[in-house]
């Protein structure tokens, strides 16, 4: 198994460095002596400072969204093994490493100079510190602001900080972009996370990328507790009757607008009638990666098409 | 159901309970009442504000040579008829069913403690469930969902492998059934967890299952129900005199001439096809097939000619309450309906420990 990645991971490095290239002559020859130089580096995270004597080679991910991030900012090429649902960009070396039942053995069998994950279940970072593996975690994004932060975080860790500082740059300009093209009348939103009608508030990070869109969200008032991901009564979805109807259970559940236009009572509603429901990729609604920003374009396109259709 | 009084056989139910054991109008009665006022307390309310009055002239409206103009819109009609009558329509249904299995469990097993998942249903059910949730196809074009057929088939398979276990231990002792049951849902929730730790993105949803839900109810899980829950009603209430005559021991009710064994056998089928029909719409409900019987057992004495047929009407009202209760304590959220019955019954249970299980 390992020995079938390393022609990949040579071929990766190779197209990571082919690419920097075309960034100018900086990048290239100048930049494993500028990054040298930058090293060590001290990391502030929740657990505490992690200390990374030399740039990292050996990078395991335990999360879908870091894998995107670190292929984003140039760090692809020193990523050895991702966790089994790191499942973006298809050059990512998918595992079978669980990231819900890390098991340190398995993860310690690919020699990581750095492991970066989400959620520790239990003993993942007690686990990584006994063997000395420094790591970094990066737990779900609650506003766009923690998504700039951890790429930064990750740009500094793998001494790619400048990559990282230049993806940042562009997602704020685009999405400061999309926003400011808000369509004036405020549509109303329901966003569902599975057939049970489980949805998301709009405090939640998702909430916020529709925020962004001047978009409301019909959950608001069923989440008296603040858990930001309430279920909603199926009377109170009909009665909201909202335009827009986002579907994140389109993988896991096999919803499509289909579906539903098939559900019991739903046949009539706004979104249903007028085009309204959108079928998300469930991973791209669920992630806080780079690619918030594919997510907030497809949604600003079909905004646009409903109001054009409704003007 | 016609209430009659039965002429009173050798009423050996009375050697186990202090009450009498005969099916009576008087309790019927209330407990009849009691589900009619449920029933209609849950279609008039819910997370949207309908007109009572407009519901009610719109429900009469649709028998037969009433015409009348009820004043609600056309949302407001799909709410009543497709989403809220539809879900107070299958919460009865199912708490009639878990309750009367309950009921008869709890005699065929002269356990107090048993409950319709007592054989395994619930694992295996959990089972089919979470293998559907993780690995089956796309049923959305499909006329029925996969998910209810295969937790229908793991209730089913569940409760046949612990009795066969149970049997071919050679002691056809009831002990050695709970004791198999105990095995084998052991067994099959060990998989259940493996093929949900395998598919962690299922979680979420087999979670929610476990919990209960009648949020996405709809006529189609009604018309599946009703044909289990009939054969199913049928044969319990008609058994409920051999029940009884069980719980003066095996031996005793041969040499009264009672086929123990069959009974038994018979009884369980047909309450694990109750069990297996409420748990393939609706995940696991807890606690109804506890607490309702029990109640019914303080409140009528425990013969179970009484004892079947109004747990059947007091579970129908009871999981009718709870999830009138699920839907409008937090609206427009939900609060899962298992969770609702396991806040009131779990206490109820403590109780019934403490009672030291007086009950048969």
């Amino acid at each position: 198994m390992r020995r079938s990645l390393l022609p990949l991971t040579l071929l990766l490095v190779a197209l990571v460095a082919g690419g920097c290239g075309r960034d100018g002559p900086s990048s290239d020859a100048a930049a494993p002596a500028e990054q040298g130089a930058a090293f060590p580096v001290t990391i502030d995270t929740p657990a505490g400072e992690v200390e990374l004597a030399r740039q990292p080679e050996r990078i395991v991910s335990l999360s879908p969204t870091a894998t995107e991030m670190l292929f984003a900012i140039g760090a692809g090429g020193q990523v050895v093994a991702v966790d089994s649902n790191s499942n973006h960009p298809k050059e990512a070396p998918t595992t079978d490493l669980s990231a819900y039942q890390p098991n340190l053995e398995a993860i310690a069998g690919y020699k990581p100079d750095l492991v970066v994950y989400s959620d520790d279940p239990g003993e993942l970072a007690a686990g990584l510190g006994k063997l000395a593996i420094p790591a970094l975690q990066q737990p779900a994004a609650t506003r766009l602001d923690d998504t700039y932060a951890q790429l930064d975080q990750l740009g500094r860790a793998t001494g790619h900080a400048a990559e990282a500082a230049r993806l940042t740059a562009t997602m704020r300009a685009e999405i400061q972009k999309i926003a400011a093209d808000r369509p004036e009348r405020p549509l109303t939103y329901y966003h569902e996370l599975d057939k049970n009608l489980y949805t998301a508030t709009s405090r939640t990070f998702i909430g916020q990328l529709y925020g962004q869109l001047g978009l409301r969200n019909i959950a608001d008032a069923a989440d008296r507790q603040g858990s930001g991901y309430p279920q909603l009564s199926a009377e109170y979805v009909i009665r909201a009757d909202p335009d827009l109807i986002f579907l994140a259970d389109t993988r896991c559940c096999g919803q499509s607008a289909g579906t539903v236009a098939a559900r019991d009572g739903w046949g009539q509603l706004t979104a249903v009638r007028s085009g309204g429901v959108v079928e998300l990729d469930d991973d791209v609604a669920s992630r806080w990666g780079p690619r918030v920003v594919e997510f907030l374009k497809t949604i600003a396109a079909k905004v646009e098409t409903l109001e054009a259709v409704g003007s | 159901m016609t209430v009659t009084e039965r002429r009173p056989g050798p009423d050996l139910a009375a050697a186990s309970g202090p009450r009498p054991a005969r099916l009576r109008a008087g309790p019927m009665l209330a407990a009849g009442a009691g589900l009619t006022g449920a029933a209609l307390g849950a279609v008039l309310v819910g997370p949207v504000r309908l007109d009572p009055w407009a519901v009610l002239v719109e429900l009469a409206g649709r028998l037969p040579l009433v015409d009348t103009a009820s004043g609600l819109t056309e949302q407001e009609a799909a709410i009543l008829w497709q989403l809220r009558l539809p879900r107070v329509v299958l919460g009865g249904l199912v708490g009639a069913l878990l309750a009367l299995a309950g009921a008869a469990y709890q005699g065929v097993f002269r356990n107090p403690l048993a409950d319709p998942y007592l054989l395994g249903a619930a694992a295996g059910a959990g089972l089919g469930a979470t293998l559907a949730i993780a690995y089956g196809p796309d049923t959305g074009s499909w006329p029925v969902d996969l998910l209810p057929m295969a937790a229908f088939a793991g209730a089913v398979a569940g409760v046949v492998a612990a009795y066969g276990l149970g049997r071919s231990g050679g002691a056809r002792t009831t002990t050695s059934l709970i004791l198999s049951g105990v095995a084998v849902a052991a067994f099959l929730t060990a998989i259940q967890t493996y093929v949900q730790q395998q598919q962690a993105e299922t979680l979420r949803e087999v979670y929610g299952w476990i919990l209960g839900r009648l949020t996405t109810a709809g006529w189609r899980e009604v018309a599946l129900v009703v044909p289990y829950a009939l054969v199913s009603t049928v044969v319990i209430l008609l058994h409920g005199r051999l029940i009884d005559v069980l719980a003066v021991g095996d031996d005793e009710a041969s040499s009264l001439g009672v086929r123990a064994t069959r009974v038994r056998l018979v009884v369980v089928a047909a309450a694990t096809l109750a069990t297996a029909a409420a748990v393939a719409v609706s995940g696991l409900i807890g606690f109804v097939g506890i607490i309702v019987p029990h109640t019914v057992r303080l409140l009528a004495g425990s013969g179970h000619r009484l004892l079947a047929p109004l747990s059947l009407v007091a579970g129908a009202a009871f999981l009718i309450l709870a999830d009138l209760a699920a839907r409008t304590l937090m609206a427009p959220a939900e609060v899962p309906i298992g969770v609702v019955t396991a806040f009131i019954g779990a206490p109820f249970f403590a109780l019934v420990l403490r009672r030291g299980g007086q009950a048969p």
